[in-house]
């Protein structure tokens, strides 16, 4: 089985998120985001960076980029997406989640460890995680703040400590159906006790379990 | 023909920009200043004679692109 995680000009995680994916049992496979047939993968992962070059807005451009005509079109239909960091830039210009990732409030770069708090264990990012459960990941980001007029977004995890003004702290939210997340700290950068906390593994461990039986045709 | 558009951030979203630097204008001694709003200006060449089809394309533009109807509210200021 395996997960396709696509390069934008400017994604700088890419290679970290394949890294977690096999660590945490599955293939993963690079999509050029001029790429449009994700036949034969699973699940599709955004990852960070500064896809082309974060211009006019975060996400803005990298919305248009083709591989996003079949993103969304299989978002749709239930395969796994998740965005992280850039990534849930992306996925909200998008549409395919609600809100927006504004500046953080001190309009400071922040680049150090949370504590976020598990508030949903009903989607593709915290399936077999306990609610209340708390994990360590970096953050890594200065659009991290989500702002959400519509108040209707699902938050799946929450910031313990409110580092850059997410409305209602999130640290992650999702779709109604739970198949599209968009995640801004780095679960990938937690893997292995080497790199200081393994704690994003089971978020990996999820999407893969999500992504069993998805294979896009 | 020019085209220019103020993209502007809607009242009801944080503006962090703006009252950072509205802190720092009340630093400088600038106490009268009660909101400062930074918000962007596009300038456009576009081919066209019709100032209405012209307005209506970048209009267009705005909607998909140029402005994120989350957080933002455009303007066509020229022709």
């Amino acid at each position: 089985m395996t997960i396709g995680v696509v390069v934008f000009p400017g994604s700088n995680c890419e290679h970290d998120v394949v890294h977690a994916i096999r660590h945490a049992g599955a293939d993963a496979q690079l999509v050029w985001h001029r790429d449009s047939d994700l036949s034969g993968l699973s699940g599709v992962v955004l990852p960070g960076g500064f896809a082309h070059g974060d211009y006019l807005r975060t996400g803005a451009i990298a919305r248009f980029s083709p591989v996003m005509r079949e993103v969304e079109r299989l978002s749709a239909l239930g395969t796994p997406v998740l965005g992280i960091c850039n990534g849930f830039q992306i996925l909200t210009e998008a549409g395919l989640l609600p809100g927006a990732l504004i500046a953080n409030r001190d309009l400071k770069f922040i680049c150090r460890w949370v504590e976020v708090e598990v508030v949903d264990t009903q989607t593709i990012l915290t399936t077999g995680m306990q609610p209340g459960q708390t994990i360590r990941i970096p953050l890594n980001s200065y659009e991290g703040n989500y702002v959400d007029p519509s108040g209707n977004a699902r938050v799946v995890l929450r910031y313990s400590d409110d580092p850059n003004g997410s409305s209602d702290r999130a640290a992650a939210i999702a779709n109604p159906a739970g198949n599209v997340v968009g995640i801004m700290p780095h679960p990938e950068r937690a893997v292995e006790s080497i790199l200081g906390s393994s704690d994003g593994l089971a978020m990996f461990q999820s999407l893969i379990a999500a992504s069993e039986g998805a294979r896009i045709a | 023909m020019n085209v220019t558009v103020n993209i502007t951030r809607r009242p009801e979203i944080a503006d962090p920009q703006g009252k950072t630097t509205t802190r720092a204008l009340h630093d400088l001694g600038y106490s009268e200043v009660r909101l400062v709003r930074v918000d962007r200006t596009i300038h456009l060449e576009v081919d066209g004679e019709d100032t209405g089809s012209v307005r209506a394309r970048v209009a267009e533009m705005c909607e998909q692109l140029l402005a994120n109807p989350v957080l933002e509210d455009y303007e066509i200021v020229t022709p």
